[in-house]
């Protein structure tokens, strides 16, 4: 199985985005940064949506229900590679967390719209490559990559 | 059928954005974000009853046409200024999903 590691061949671009826990009125700002950026280098709508969902997904989620982390995004000549780290409070059930539907977002994130259980299945979809890591008290990481 | 017909046609009010000469090719009303964000497509006429700011980010990673806020549902300055700054176009009515789907309908969104 493939292990999470960041693979730091070829390059081109680097993007770093810190993610505080809680902040929801600043949740989606990283995601639009970096669809900009990557709008700007001329990547072509189809792939700048799939990052556009990955990083979305993954930035709410660090606002939900992690301590807080970082989202690198490493820019190469034939794929996006999406980097997510938090410092916990890490996944218990991986295999669960990933199933549609299933969600421990609180009353008040639900209210929001929050919630439905989709976040890490629509990473999983959107993406060439997967991979989650997760240790309890430690904290979760997450390997996206969308080739051209 | 273009953003500014449900403006100047139909009564919609005009919150937020300017582009209103944007063609809507959906429709899609959804509350559950990440929902939307598996199933948006471009160019969307969304409806939906949230009103924080979350619902922009969403709207613009998807490239969506327009928000509608519908059953006269109050959005906060604060947010319709944000709104402003990240160009998307929010309008509001009276009406519920239902109505403004038969419009949209009628006017050849399908
Ligand atoms: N970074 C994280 N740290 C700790 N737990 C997480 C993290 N990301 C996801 N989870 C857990 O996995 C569950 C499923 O995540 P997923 O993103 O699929 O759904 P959700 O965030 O609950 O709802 P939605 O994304 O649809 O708004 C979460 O409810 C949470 O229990
Ligand atoms: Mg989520």
């Amino acid at each position: 199985m493939n292990t999470y590691m960041k693979n730091e061949s070829n390059v081109a671009m680097k993007l770093h985005y810190d993610i505080s826990k809680d902040d929801f009125s600043r949740a989606g700002e990283a995601s639009s940064k970096i669809k900009n950026m990557l709008r700007q280098l001329a990547i072509e709508a189809n792939i700048l949506r799939r990052i556009a969902i990955a990083t979305y997904e993954a930035e709410i989620n660090l606002v939900i229900h992690s301590l807080g982390g970082t989202i690198d995004v490493y820019i190469k000549p034939d794929c996006i590679e999406i980097y997510v780290e938090d410092v916990g409070p890490g996944i218990e059930n991986i295999e669960l967390a990933m199933t549609k539907g299933f969600s421990t977002a609180t009353a008040v994130a639900r209210e929001m719209g929050f919630g439905a259980g989709m976040g890490l299945p629509n990473m999983e979809k959107v993406s060439d490559e997967f991979i989650i890591e997760s240790t309890i008290g430690v904290g979760t990481q997450i390997k996206m990559v969308v080739t051209y | 059928m273009f953003v500014n017909e449900l403006i100047g046609k139909y009564g919609f009010k005009h919150l937020s954005g300017e582009n209103v000469d944007r063609k809507i090719e959906n429709a899609y009303s959804c509350d559950l974000l990440s929902w939307v964000m598996a199933k948006g497509k471009h160019d969307t006429a969304w409806i939906t009853v949230q009103t924080h700011n979350n619902i922009l980010a969403v709207a613009s990673l998807l490239d969506f046409a327009c928000i509608i806020i519908p059953e006269g549902i109050k959005v906060e300055q604060e947010i319709l200024d944000k709104a402003n700054e990240q160009e998307v176009v929010i309008l509001s009515t009276e009406l519920d999903a239902f109505e403004i789907f038969k419009i949209l309908y009628e006017a050849g969104v399908k």
